[in-house]
């Protein structure tokens, strides 16, 4: 009897000190954080606008009227003004809040998978194959970025899927640096070792042991690239060859609202400050989930 | 030393060369010609200015004659620019370029490193907060959007400042600009020393170095320093690659007649010996940025040995 009892407290304080995962501990430090958690709400507000908005707004994005051209905000059901082409500029923002949020989203998932392949392989693989490797890499940072994707721009023509794949295609490249070295510290821990000794293939282990170890640095690293994109695509509307009017991305609205801003204050005024709002949200929440799944750093 | 020079720049002429070629055949690859326009030229004139340029030849052939212009120094003549060669382009305009990025990147450094020893310094503090606001802000407002504002609030509204042009590189004229491209440099240099400096502050040989009863001063300025900007060192490098990329829209929004605005119109008019030039400058001033950002980092860090 006793010992059944004992054994039933046993396992009754076990359940009570129910380990926690280094997931568990890096989520409330996330959650400590007052910034990143503000700007996680802005953000979610963020991407619920872009997502329904354009459909709530009462005039489309390319909708134009001769009529109500340059009106200051809050004319006519105007409530962020009107364009030089009268078109409104809540539909415009919205619209583009939500382009540029998609590029954002699809080029950093794309040179993810491209940079986290190229990383875990070179540095899994490692010698002859990782220096060659990590050598295309190194002559590809040398090339000026907005070369490249002007190159590509002009090669295949301005398209809104082209963007999603040059800027992802240049955005690689640290990526693949940061897992590379990841890959390196964990191909010699014990566990990898066991995984070759149960005769698992070199591909499987890079899929199975090696990639999903290496989560914490690439996701710190995947939300600030997302800004990152967000501004290169901003970048190149603002050159003449990201996003192509009238369709509507943060960066060409703002360009636009650049040149008309002595006519125009808010054309400039109120996209850019979206623009600013978007970049400091993934900013404060990439510096808090870095702090919170590394705090060696603090 | 001179040995370890000499051996990366040796290193440096395959990755010259393997970028050359990427540029070379993804300029090709690209559909039209520098001598497309909206008249269309006669096939016998057009044969004769494809001839001229050397165009004629199997692409093959032709980048064999263009490794050949670069190893002499000869970077071709534009096909846009009448009467112009490649390095004239470059000396005529690389200088405003230089000039904006140089003075944008020395007043970064002063700036940002006294920023970021003084939040260190104060670690929390009011100080500190109010430095690492602003570096967050500096960091996520984009120089196109800086650029038009203070344009508008600064030199249309109050006229203090010319609102674009370069007019011979007037400081009055350089204000505006060179403040843009400074501004998010001091705010990531700002970020990454005050981080060296709280680091280096915790050490045991900062401690020795108070314990022995250094005044204050002389432990930032002549211990701490010197270890807390070594990341800033190395982060140097892709600054000034930042900066060229940067430049492109400072300079089109100030309409200055640097490198940049050559480099987008160049690409759009297929203007191949030009984008090709500008390639090779920037992809050697780059290698050459990483030189002597490692160089440096050897010399602040007697624990880095160069072999």
């Amino acid at each position: 009897m006793t010992l059944l009892a004992s054994d039933g407290s046993e396992r009754l304080q076990r359940a009570a000190v129910k380990g926690r995962s280094l997931w568990d501990d890096a989520g409330r430090r996330l959650l400590a954080n007052k910034a990143a958690v503000a700007s996680m709400v802005v953000l979610a507000v963020l991407v619920l606008l872009a997502m329904v908005g354009p459909y709530l707004a009462p005039f489309a994005y390319d909708q134009v009227d001769k009529a109500d051209v340059w009106l200051a905000p809050l004319q006519a059901g105007h409530l962020l003004g009107s364009d030089a082409l009268g078109r409104d500029l809540l539909a415009r923002l919205l619209t583009g809040l939500r382009v540029s949020l998609a590029i954002g989203v699809v080029a950093t998932f794309v040179s993810l998978v491209i940079g986290v392949a190229w990383g875990a392989t070179a540095g899994y693989l490692g010698g002859k194959v990782d220096e060659a490797m990590m050598r295309i890499v190194d002559v590809l940072y040398s090339l000026p970025f907005i070369f490249f994707v002007i190159l590509l721009m002009v090669t295949f023509g301005s398209n809104i899927v082209l963007i999603f794949v040059a800027i992802g295609a240049v955005e690689w490249l640290t990526m693949s640096r940061i897992v590379r070295g990841q890959t390196l510290t964990l191909k010699n821990k014990e566990f990898v070792e066991a995984a070759r000794a149960a005769g698992l293939t070199r591909a499987g282990i890079i899929a199975r042991h090696i990639v999903p170890n290496l989560l914490g640095p690439v996701v710190v690293y995947v939300t600030l690239t997302i800004p990152a994109v967000i501004l290169a695509e901003s970048f190149l509307s603002f050159l003449g060859l990201g996003v192509q009017p009238p369709m509507a991305s943060l960066g060409n609205l703002i360009a636009s609202g650049a040149s008309d801003m002595e006519l125009a204050p808010w054309l400039l005024i109120f996209p850019s400050v979206v623009m600013v709002l978007t970049l400091m949200c993934f900013n404060f929440v990439g510096d808090g989930l870095r702090d919170a799944i590394d705090p060696r750093d603090r | 030393m001179l040995r370890y020079i000499g051996r990366r720049l040796l290193i440096a002429i395959p990755t010259l060369f393997l970028v050359i070629t990427a540029a070379f055949f993804m300029m090709r690859a690209a559909p039209g010609s520098p001598f497309d326009s909206d008249r269309k030229l006669l096939p016998e004139i057009e044969a004769n200015v494809l001839a001229k340029y050397g165009m004629n030849k199997p692409l093959g052939e032709q980048y064999v004659d263009y490794l050949a212009g670069v190893a002499r120094g000869d970077l071709g003549p534009s096909l846009k620019y009448r009467d112009k060669s490649v390095l004239d382009i470059l000396k005529e305009n690389y200088p405003v370029s230089l000039r904006l990025g140089l003075s944008a990147i020395a007043i970064a450094s002063v700036v940002g490193v006294s920023l970021g020893v003084m939040a260190a310094l104060r670690q929390n503090g009011t100080t500190d907060h109010v430095v690492m606001a602003v570096a967050i802000l500096g960091v996520c407002i984009p120089t196109f959007v800086t650029a038009p504002l203070l344009v508008l609030g600064l030199a249309s509204k109050l006229g203090w400042l010319p609102t674009a042009g370069w007019n011979d590189g007037a400081l009055i004229n350089m204000v505006l600009p060179v403040t843009v491209l400074a501004l998010p440099q001091i705010a990531i240099i700002s970020r990454l020393t005050r981080a060296g400096m709280i680091e280096v502050l915790r050490s045991n040989y900062i401690r020795t170095a108070r314990a022995k009863g250094l005044p204050e001063r002389l432990i930032v300025r002549k211990h701490a320093l010197r270890a807390a900007i070594l990341p800033l060192v190395s982060y140097l490098g892709p600054a000034c690659a930042g900066l060229i990329t940067g430049s492109l829209v400072v300079e089109k929004i100030f309409n200055l007649p640097g490198l940049g605005k050559f480099f987008v119109i160049s690409a759009l008019q297929r203007d191949y010996t030009v984008v090709m030039g500008m390639v090779i400058v920037y992809a050697a001033l780059i290698l050459l940025l990483n030189l002597v950002a490692d160089l440096l980092y050897a010399a602040l860090d007697p624990r880095v040995r160069l072999a």
